[in-house]
């Protein structure tokens, strides 16, 4: 499916919409980093948690859980959330 | 694999100015500062007699830079402790002066937290320390929240080197809010005594400093003789807020520190610290945040005092930078300002952002809140700004590149 990544993590892959499999959020996730090694932890705790500034959408609706189901037709996001000056 | 390299950033001379104190031989070959902020990190390369400097940077800009250290065993290795407004934490490394990153493959970070356990995240890698000169890849790195990391491959790979959450006796000194650093607690000043690879020191701004002798395997508390904040109990550790150590490398038994209450010495193998800040001038005080040492003298340091009345404004008292030294082990002190501003100054250093290098005289460097670079060639008889302009700076330190000249 089509991922939409936000400006502070396209050091890791150098395009702004990259194509990632996964039957969900956190399968998507691994396969992201699969292709771009390192950009989970960015976005990613170690206790699996999502990072405070960092936000999912799926198909246009916010998404606080790593175990939302998705389908190859599915739209992500992900978005850099406000973090101040 | 780590991944995530960086194009060489763009060299410039822009930052750069010329600091106006007369030419002296270094004796030590040419100087680099590098200089760490909260949006990015540059390094200024200085010519052999420290007169002129060249810029190179921004590195990352607008990353949070904590601490971007040289390693002294090979004069190429440069490791950057980073983070984003919005990405985790991470640490770069660059095998040639700064020109290509690396992102270390894996960054700090705790075990995940087994079942009933608290969570712990590392929020910010805050501090590097290059291991002993006979173990070459082996670095140190201090995080907040306050634990400490490992690598024994130059940076690549990071494991918990002591997990203080882990020790009961530990968690015990740690399990207050005591500590009011406002982006969390350190741990910091990670030193490594040049004779013995297992003998090494850390502090915690919220929880002391402490000893190990082992390598690691253990740990003690090296906190008698430090005062506390009025009202609390000096035996509960959490209450112990070292802001920056120093090991003497002429002389490793000596090491100083500037505290939250003072600045302290201790000759060991004595236990006890003494508090020769009491010998600053009253109106001056002794709270401050970084502490320097002379890379060959062991009588000789130098400190940075702030404000630290009232509500704590953290800026030059009176509104008049200067760095104190002490040429006798801090007996007596030292006003050292000429060239600093003479009024209206109302930032201060932070512990990080004060270094000295291995010139003769010695060169003294600090940066500011307020983004400028100051440099001494005289061992603080006279500064001059070496570069302005820059982010909030949150280090300091010097080194030398190999085959520099």
């Amino acid at each position: 499916m089509n991922v939409l990544i936000p400006t502070p993590l396209r050091s890791y892959t150098g395009q702004r919409r990259v194509e990632a499999a996964g039957a969900s959020l956190a399968e998507v996730l691994a396969d992201l980093e699969r292709q771009f090694p390192g950009i989970r932890f960015r976005m990613i705790d170690e206790q699996e948690s999502m990072r405070p500034h960092i936000r999912f959408f799926v198909n246009g609706a916010q998404t606080f859980d790593l175990a939302r189901p998705l389908n190859a037709t599915d739209e992500v996001a992900i978005v850099q959330a406000l973090s101040g000056g | 694999m780590a991944t995530s390299v960086k194009k060489s950033p763009a060299r410039s001379r822009a930052a750069a100015k010329r600091p106006a104190a007369k030419s002296r031989s270094t004796g030590a070959g040419p100087v680099a500062v590098l200089v760490a902020t909260r949006k990015g990190a540059w390094i200024f390369h200085g010519d052999p007699s420290r007169r002129t400097w060249r810029s190179s940077g921004p590195h990352f800009l607008g990353h949070t830079v904590h601490h971007l250290v040289l390693d002294p065993r090979d004069g190429r290795t440069l490791l950057a402790a980073a983070k984003t407004g919005h990405l985790g934490p991470t640490v770069f490394r660059s095998t040639d002066g700064g020109r290509k990153w690396k992102e270390a493959a894996r960054p700090p970070a705790f075990p995940r937290a087994g079942e009933g356990e608290k969570a712990r995240v590392v929020d910010h890698t805050f501090w590097l320390t290059p291991g002993h000169a006979n173990e070459p890849g082996v670095w140190y790195a201090g995080t907040s929240p306050q634990a400490l990391f490992r690598s024994g491959d130059g940076g690549a790979t990071w494991d918990l080197f002591f997990d203080i959450h882990s020790d009961p006796q530990y968690r015990q000194w740690l399990g207050t809010s005591q500590d009011g650093t406002p982006d969390g607690p350190k741990l910091h000043s990670i030193l490594v005594d040049p004779r013995d690879a297992s003998h090494l020191y850390f502090g915690m701004s919220g929880g002391g400093v402490h000893e190990t002798v082992d390598q690691g395997r253990t740990w003690k508390p090296l906190v008698a003789g430090l005062e506390v904040v009025e009202g609390f109990d000096a035996s509960n550790l959490a209450f112990h807020d070292p802001h920056c150590l120093q090991i003497c490398p002429s002389q490793p038994d000596r090491l100083y520190m500037q505290n939250h209450c003072g600045i302290y010495r201790i000759d060991r193998p004595a236990n006890e610290w003494t508090r020769i800040g009491r010998n600053m001038p009253r109106r001056v005080g002794d709270i401050g945040f970084p502490v320097v040492v002379h890379p060959r003298d062991a009588d000789r340091a130098w400190v940075f005092p702030m404000d630290g009345s009232s509500v704590w404004p953290r800026t030059c008292p009176g509104g008049l930078p200067a760095v104190y030294g002490t040429r006798n082990g801090g007996r007596t002190w030292q006003r050292l300002a000429q060239g600093m501003p003479g009024r209206d100054a109302w930032w201060t250093v932070k512990r990080q952002a004060m270094a000295s290098d291995l010139g003769d005289p010695v060169g003294l460097y600090f940066g500011t809140t307020s983004g400028e670079v100051w440099a001494s060639r005289d061992e603080g008889g006279r500064w001059s700004c070496l570069a302005g302009h820059l982010p909030e700076i949150y280090a300091v330190e010097t080194g030398r590149f190999a085959g520099a000249r």
